[in-house]
């Protein structure tokens, strides 16, 4: 789908919400706004643009550029139409002479200090300055030249004035010269992001914007590079370097960000193929036209000088790769999945779909394992993060997802965050909970580390119950016993919506002294006031909300914790209503689409067990083929299996198993033993080390789709480019299972969706044209809904009752002693995204150029470490070497580190301990020793050497 | 973050000051004027402690910093002698009487005697428009001033 770029409609100031009407007269036209909203918004909606320059409607009014002033019958002088609110009654008029008069000289005076270049300007044709220039005909500057900012020299020597760009941001570059001081920039910062690192120094003729204090630079500034500034810049000020370099777009393309789990909705603004730059959607119901420094500026990896845009086959791994053609490369594959099947059984190969590919691919790779290798053998990346939430809400409410949109933050009136980090893994998340923060919402945070949340600028205190790793469960359950003991639960709640009996079964386990927080301070380290405190602020704020991150679900017992945390929810009757509710913040950008199109190998899509002969029957008769109702192997038990001789071969999907599982050489011993692993992606990555099939994949610039977000927001992503490999990915699985024997015709990702909602319940009534229309739906979108749901569970569960779990807290096996004495923790970082194949691929290096480990000072004293000190890690599994960094963030006996770069390989260290119930790997406590080293580990040698000689490509044969 | 190393000492003192305030509303202009009474400016180094003791972040300290003139970025000489320039002083011949002063003193507006004992500034009305030109030292205003007049309150000050 491709626009005419006609600017999102800027009204000029926010939306007001109110229930009152207020009719008034713009020019003579009548029009009716909520109350509180501002003439200038009020004349927007009659249609009428009233000339301005500091006003947007990101930010609220500020009523400094005086450009926007109006008369307005009954009332003196000329007010700022963006500041003064509308008034039953009010006759306003935009466009009179002494208005007319008043805008040309405000104009004349902006001019006399900016700098005349519109021609070679990089904002020429996209610059709002020079719009309002023409919008109040200014045909002359009567001030005669003077003292100004813009030129480098003067009569006299070099300007005083004059500040060089700041071109220290890789993404845009600062020109102070062409700053009209309108504050949007600073406002933005404070008001859409929440991270306040601009300012405007001084005052009258030296206002100028400033990132951090006079010393700093964008870069060194507390700058996130979120990309607000440059969105709400009028001038080129600020703008982006590939503008800069480019040009101006010319057509837009409306698709989905492919980064985390929040979904943020994106206009590609194009020049021909060549994405100009990426702008968050004003319309984006997951964003509301906010973004991230991954979403905004980090797309570079999808025209990366590494991506490979060849098939390659090659007999063994140690092997050079063949860059053969398409058919070749098929042929090679097919033959050896069926001879692997031939020889060792049906049930000896099996997929993993990807987490980053859309729903639609996603549900043909699934299909390929079950319809045409006939196995249930499919499994997806959730399984290492989000399998528990799956399983724990699916046990207590009903489905496996969360429960509220990301609006409903608006309404909350204490949010509890438990092991997410949400300022790096869900940034414009973050922004949204900060701006409510500020508005005075309360903050818990359970988390062993010090999260950036916790020091929002303008937030009152928050609490963070600093755990050690491994005891959520004991935490949690503590918090319950103080709500059950006070009597601070929802009586009226429990008996209509739970089980009253099952509650009190629940309440009496509960009230066992070992749950009480003094035993579980013994525990968990946490005081034992904190609990209390945390227990009584959660149960009577009027509307509290839980989200939560991977630090719930990737332990021993993340399925225990996210239970936990749906009993917390419903003894406190916080569910069902704006600003409650148990959310997960999703890892990646479809998790929750992977797991929905029923890439687990006991569910079809929709959750439906494979032994439920209903459904199996359904897809038998759509797949026309008889289907297994034995459930597959879970990716461990892949592993497990092949290392056994008896899982054979691999088709995996845009997931880079060898860097993002846990227990490394586990996992390469086991793909070492397969005979054919085919690795489909954009590069060549750790786990193609260990393929003998690489197909090419495209981005999601290059094709069409769906994600689903967080939220179950099912956002449509649209093809920008041509895919530069030949061929978008559910293409390339469409024709392996075709050299397979399958007879699929897809000629359009639509027509995937259409048969993903003839055999789906909750997506029933999902299709591209409800997608197009609507711009996005949150599943269940069926009969009953048929515009989607934004809040589940509203008036009962969909299970029926909300079943209460008990949640009996089992210390992990991974236990700190003597050899291992302290806990390493895992996590992400802003600038960085999963194993980074992508962000490594783009400037973001500027920020997080390799994996540090965080270590209390008095650990490392211990240790004779000393900050940037190279360092050993060690642990049961094995060890690696990265570099310390000192701070009080983590607690004593506490480490942690993030695993986006393939030369630390963090995931080494880390175990084969999983979720009892999910087999979700615990990456967030493994038991380590740290102490100081002079290089690389061994392993880190050793998978450099292999990595080296596996990636070696030799030319095509010549014909 | 470009901020050097800063001494124990100095976070320590700057710290004390901090707490003296923090419970006040609106406690960032108390706490600058204290730092500015304690080491003759507000050094950058501070900012960010500020900033963290308060909530705030460093770019918005900046700007409060900057916003005022009387909040320095550099210590000033022993005395600080002030000439208005404002409207009503200079129709009364303000600017000359600058001049004068400059010349006199061997140093420019915002700049430092080279023994350190005495900066001059600019100031925008000390409120004596009925009698000026005008002129503050310290505690001490000069109203109706000429050269000699400042000369004098100059030297009476030991600058």
């Amino acid at each position: 789908m491709k626009d005419f770029i006609i600017p999102d409609r800027d009204y000029g100031t926010p939306a007001a919400k109110s229930d009152v009407t207020v009719n008034l007269l713009v020019d003579g036209i009548a029009v009716s706004v909520p109350s509180g909203t501002s003439v200038m918004r009020a004349a927007a909606v009659a249609g009428i643009s009233v000339p301005k320059l500091c006003a947007t409607d990101h930010v609220s009014a500020f009523g400094s550029c005086r450009l926007c002033v109006v008369q307005i019958e009954g009332m003196r002088g000329t007010p700022a139409s963006c500041t003064t609110p509308v008034a039953e009654g009010m006759v306003v008029h935009t466009q009179t002479d002494d208005i007319a008069r008043i805008r040309k000289g405000v104009m004349e005076l902006y001019i006399s200090d900016h700098p005349l270049d519109c021609l070679t300007c990089a904002a020429n044709g996209d610059c709002e300055l020079q719009d309002m220039a023409g919008a109040v005909g200014l045909r002359e500057v009567r001030y005669e030249p003077g003292a100004n900012h813009f030129a480098r020299r003067d009569a006299e020597g070099p300007n005083p004035e004059y500040r060089p760009k700041d071109q220290s941001n890789p993404y845009f570059t600062f020109d102070p010269a062409k700053c009209i001081v309108c504050s949007r920039c600073v406002r933005a910062c404070e008001e859409v992001q929440g991270t306040f690192a601009l300012t405007i120094e001084g005052r009258g003729f030296d206002s100028r914007v400033s990132a951090g204090m006079f010393s700093d630079s964008f870069l060194s500034s507390d700058c996130v590079s979120c990309g607000a500034c440059v969105q709400v810049c009028p001038t080129a000020t600020l703008i982006e370097n590939k503008v800069i370099e480019i040009g101006t777009p010319e057509h837009i393309v409306k698709t989905t960000c492919a980064y985390c789990g929040v979904g943020c909705s994106f206009d590609a603004h194009m020049r021909g193929e060549e994405v100009v730059r990426m702008v968050p959607s004003k319309d984006g119901k997951a964003n509301r036209g906010h973004s991230c420094v991954k979403g905004r500026f980090a797309w570079g990896y999808a025209t990366h000088q590494d991506r490979q845009l060849n098939p390659m086959i090659r007999e063994k791994i140690t092997d050079p790769w063949q860059v053969v053609t398409w058919d070749q490369a098929l042929d090679f594959a097919a033959t050896r999945m069926r001879k692997a099947q031939a020889d060792h059984g049906v049930d000896s190969v099996g997929v993993i779909t990807s987490s980053r590919c859309t729903n639609e691919e996603t549900y043909l790779v699934q299909k390929l394992a079950r319809a045409v290798l006939g196995t249930n053998n499919t499994d997806t990346c959730a399984r290492v993060c989000h399998s528990p939430t799956g399983y724990g809400l699916r046990t207590t409410f009903g489905t496996s997802a969360g429960t509220h949109d990301f609006d409903s933050v608006e309404e909350t009136d204490l949010a509890l965050v438990i092991g997410a980090n949400p300022t790096d893994g869900h940034p414009v998340f973050a922004s949204r909970l900060r701006k409510r923060l500020r508005q005075g919402a309360g903050l818990i945070v359970l988390d062993p580390r010090e999260i950036d949340l916790l020091k929002t600028p303008h937030m009152g205190q928050g609490l963070h119950l600093p755990l050690r790793p491994g005891t959520n469960v004991a935490v949690l359950t503590s918090i319950a016993q103080v709500i059950v003991a006070e009597k601070l639960y929802d009586e009226e709640f429990i008996k209509t919506r739970c089980d009253w009996d099952e509650f009190l079964a629940y309440a009496e386990f509960l009230l066992d002294p070992r749950h009480s927080p003094e035993e579980v301070e013994k525990l968990s380290g946490v005081p034992a006031d904190g609990i209390r405190a945390a227990a009584r602020a959660y149960a009577s704020a009027p509307r509290a909300s839980i989200y939560y991150g991977l630090g719930v679900t990737e332990h021993s017992q993340g399925s225990t914790t996210v239970m936990s945390i749906a009993n917390l929810a419903m003894m406190t009757g916080n569910i069902g209503v704006p600003g409650t509710g148990v959310n997960p913040l999703r890892g990646q950008n479809n998790v929750q689409g992977s797991c929905d199109m029923g890439s687990f190998p006991h569910e079809y899509p929709g959750y439906r067990h494979v032994s439920d002969k209903a459904t199996r029957e359904l897809y038998e008769r759509v797949w026309g083929v008889p289907l297994s109702p034995e459930p597959g192997l879970r990716i461990p038990n892949m592993f497990d299996e092949a290392l056994a001789g008896r899982f054979r071969g691999l088709y995996c999907q845009g997931e880079d198993i060898v860097q993002s599982d846990p227990d490394t050489r586990h996992v390469t011993s086991a793909l070492s033993s397969m005979e054919i692993v085919i690795v489909q992606d954009l590069f060549l990555n750790e786990t193609s080390n260990y393929a003998h099939v690489f197909l090419p994949g495209s981005s999601f610039l290059e094709k069409d789709g769906t994600f689903t977000n967080a939220e179950r927001r099912i956002n449509m992503v649209r093809r920008a480019m041509t895919p530069k490999n030949g061929f978008e990915d559910w293409q390339v699985t469409q024709m392996l299972a075709n050299r397979m024997g399958a007879n699929w015709t897809y000629t359009h990702p639509s027509e995937i969706m259409s048969e993903i909602a003839l055999t789906t319940p909750s997506f029933a009534g999902v299709s591209y044209d409800l997608l197009d229309r609507e711009g996005s739906v949150q599943w269940p979108c069926n009969e009953k809904a048929p515009l989607g749901t934004p809040l589940m569970h509203v008036d009962g569960f969909v299970r029926g009752k909300g079943h209460f779990i008990h949640t009996e807290y089992v210390a992990t096996e991974e236990r700190s002693g003597p050899r291992f004495p302290l806990l390493l923790t895992t996590g992400r970082i802003l600038s960085q995204y999963n194993v980074g194949a992508q962000t490594r691929r783009t400037d973001n290096l500027v920020w997080h150029p390799e994996d540090i480990l965080e270590i209390h000072p008095s650990d490392a004293e211990n240790r004779g470490v000393r900050d940037g000190d190279l360092v050993r890690v060690a642990s049961r599994s094995g060890e690696t070497t990265l570099r310390a960094l000192l701070t009080e963030r983590v607690a004593p006996g506490v480490v942690y580190t993030t695993f986006h770069h393939p030369t630390t390989q963090a995931n080494v260290v880390t175990t084969d301990n999983s979720d009892w119930a999910t087999n979700c790997p615990e990456f967030k406590v493994t038991a380590v020793q740290v102490s100081p080293s002079n290089g690389p580990s061994e392993w880190q040698e050793e998978y450099g050497h292999h990595s080296e000689q596996s990636r070696r490509i030799l030319p095509a044969a010549a014909e | 973050m470009t901020t050097p190393a800063i001494s124990a000492d100095f976070s320590e003192r700057l710290a004390a000051i901090i707490d003296i305030h923090k419970d006040r509303e609106g406690p960032l202009l108390p706490i600058l004027h204290d730092i500015q009474a304690e080491w003759g400016y507000i050094p950058e180094e501070a900012q960010p402690q500020i900033a963290a003791a308060l909530g705030l972040t460093r770019a918005e300290v900046h700007g409060v910093v900057s916003f005022y003139h009387d909040f320095r970025d550099h210590p000033s000489g022993r005395h600080v002698l002030r000439l208005c320039l404002a409207e009503a002083c200079q129709s009364v011949g303000a600017d000359a009487l600058a001049d004068q002063v400059r010349a006199a003193l061997g140093i420019d507006f915002h700049e430092t005697t080279p023994d350190g004992r005495l900066t001059l500034e600019p100031v925008f009305c000390l409120g004596l428009c009925a009698c000026g030109p005008s002129a503050q030292m310290g505690d001490r205003l000069l109203v109706r001033a000429n050269l000699a007049k400042v000369q004098k309150l100059v030297a009476e000050a030991g600058a």
